[in-house]
């Protein structure tokens, strides 16, 4: 199982163990992990499952759909590498994967 | 002045639970008002998820968010339920013959024989944005809303975001502001092509600006906004002069109001029994995502449920009196004569 680690705004590190197929946003669910809300459950309506994903991951986690860069505008401090994190399918080649979270989702 | 409305049954929320509780009061010849901060009904449905699909709604192996509120407005249309929308429930307090008075944001006061809470996640409230001292400036010089476009007539107003809310006040506000500046994190934008096309034609013609970055800061005496720091997409720092922020950001389920009514709370949800669905306070109900009680699912089907059980018990408390009849709306002319069909 691939595993991912939630690095949060005061900098501490959580690594968690995460399922093929299932979301980055669904292994922070799952694992307590603070500072992801997701209150739409993964829709993509929501945005506040938003993540900055870790620079040297940002090539394989790849760019937001057009529709995610939408919900994008309903978060706050976004940059370049921000993703929402219900929208990143986890996969082997995402394992050692590392995203940091705002300290607030709105 | 303030209104005074005397009915049954007050709910308060128009989730697919508090619309379908408007169905089972009103076959017992209960008439609701219906209260929500939104300004449509349909809760989460509508709002969060309008076009997904829904496939546990028993009977209906698929449905959308807008498709179930659409059909649930229809199935309580006999009943004739009133809908208070754009409005917050503010207070609820009993009153010293048992009944209950709500009072709304608008300014209207409700006094009802029985409440029923159907608040969902919370209300949908607008998201602020995480700047550290916005708290300071809200009501003063920050608004996430416009009440009166006159308020802004001689000011300065940055406005933020990139959707329908944020470009409708761009072209509302640019002919009564003395200035108008959009500000939006990208030079694309996910409202309507034609508010698009309207507010690129103004800053064509130099009337408004649009400025791409994002605010970082407010500054401005003791909440009097002087003007925004914001960062620009290219790094860099830039200030922008404005006496108003209106950020647009969209929606968030807070609990709001309903923290300060005196019920028992158990983190953020409300204690019911399972029998009447009754809080801590008799003669208020909470049904839907808003209770919690062994075994609770957080399912429409299982707040539809709450809602038919909810309202034999406020039936009995209003007219102590009457004897319920058990029937089937298949097969009981009395109740079909209350849906219009028979
Ligand atoms: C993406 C997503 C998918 C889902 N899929 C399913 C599914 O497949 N099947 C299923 O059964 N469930 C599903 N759900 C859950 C379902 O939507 C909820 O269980 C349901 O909406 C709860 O209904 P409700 O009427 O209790 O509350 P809500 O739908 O939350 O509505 C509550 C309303 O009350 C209003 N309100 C609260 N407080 C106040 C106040 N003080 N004043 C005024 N208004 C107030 C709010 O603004 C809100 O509109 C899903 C939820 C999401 C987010
Ligand atoms: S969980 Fe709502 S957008 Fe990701």
């Amino acid at each position: 199982m691939p595993s991912i680690t939630f690095i949060d705004s005061e900098g501490t590190p959580r690594t968690v163990e995460a399922v093929n197929g299932s979301t980055v946003m669904e292994a922070a669910l799952q694992n307590a992990i603070p500072e992801v809300e997701a209150e739409c459950g993964g829709a993509c309506s929501c945005a506040t499952c938003h993540v900055y994903v870790d620079e040297a991951w940002t090539e394989k986690v790849g760019g937001p759909s057009p529709m995610e860069e939408d919900m994008l505008d309903f978060a706050f401090e976004v940059r370049p590498e921000s993703r929402l994190s219900c929208q990143i399918k986890v996969s082997d080649a995402l394992n050692g994967l590392v995203v940091r979270t705002p300290a607030r989702q709105g | 002045m303030t209104e005074i409305i005397k009915t049954d049954a007050v709910i308060v929320g128009a989730g697919p639970c508090g619309l379908f509780a408007v169905f089972e009061l009103g076959l017992l010849d209960i008439k609701a008002h219906v209260i929500d901060i939104l300004d449509k009904v349909g809760g989460q449905c509508a709002e969060l998820y309008p076009e997904k699909p829904i496939y546990d709604i028993p009977g209906l192996p698929v449905v959308t968010g807008q498709g179930l509120t659409d059909q649930l407005m229809e199935q309580i249309k006999p009943f004739d339920a009133e809908f208070h929308l754009s409005e917050m429930v503010e207070s609820l307090e009993r009153l010293p013959d048992g009944s209950f008075r709500l009072g709304t944001n608008a300014d209207k006061i409700f006094e009802c024989k029985v409440v029923i809470i159907a608040a969902g996640g919370g209300s949908f409230q607008p998201k602020k944005p995480p700047i550290s001292n916005v708290d300071v400036y809200e009501g003063q010089s920050v608004f996430y809303a416009v009440r009166k476009m006159d308020a802004f007539k001689d000011k300065t107003v940055l406005i933020a975001g990139g959707g329908d809310s944020a470009l409708d006040w761009t072209l509302n506000l640019a002919p009564v502001a003395k200035r108008v500046t959009l500000l939006h994190r990208r030079d694309d934008f996910r409202a309507a092509p034609d508010s698009v096309n309207k507010m690129r034609a103004l800053v064509a013609e130099g009337k408004i600006d649009l400025v791409i970055g994002q605010v970082t800061e407010l500054k401005g005496p003791d909440g009097k906004l002087e003007a925004a720091a914001v960062k620009l997409n290219n790094g860099s720092a830039d200030e922008i002069a404005c006496d108003a922020l209106l950020p647009f950001f969209g929606l968030t389920m807070k609990l709001g109001p309903l923290a300060e009514w005196g019920l028992n709370l158990n983190e953020n949800l409300i204690p019911v029994d399972t029998e009447k669905f009754e809080t801590s306070e008799p003669g208020i109900y909470a049904i839907g995502d808003i209770n919690t009680y062994p075994g609770k699912l957080k399912l429409i089907l299982s707040g539809f449920h709450e809602a038919a059980l909810m309202s034999q018990a406020a039936a009995r408390r209003i007219n102590p009196d009457r004897r319920i009849v058990f029937q089937y709306t298949t097969s009981s002319t009395n109740l079909q004569k209350k849906l219009g069909v028979a």
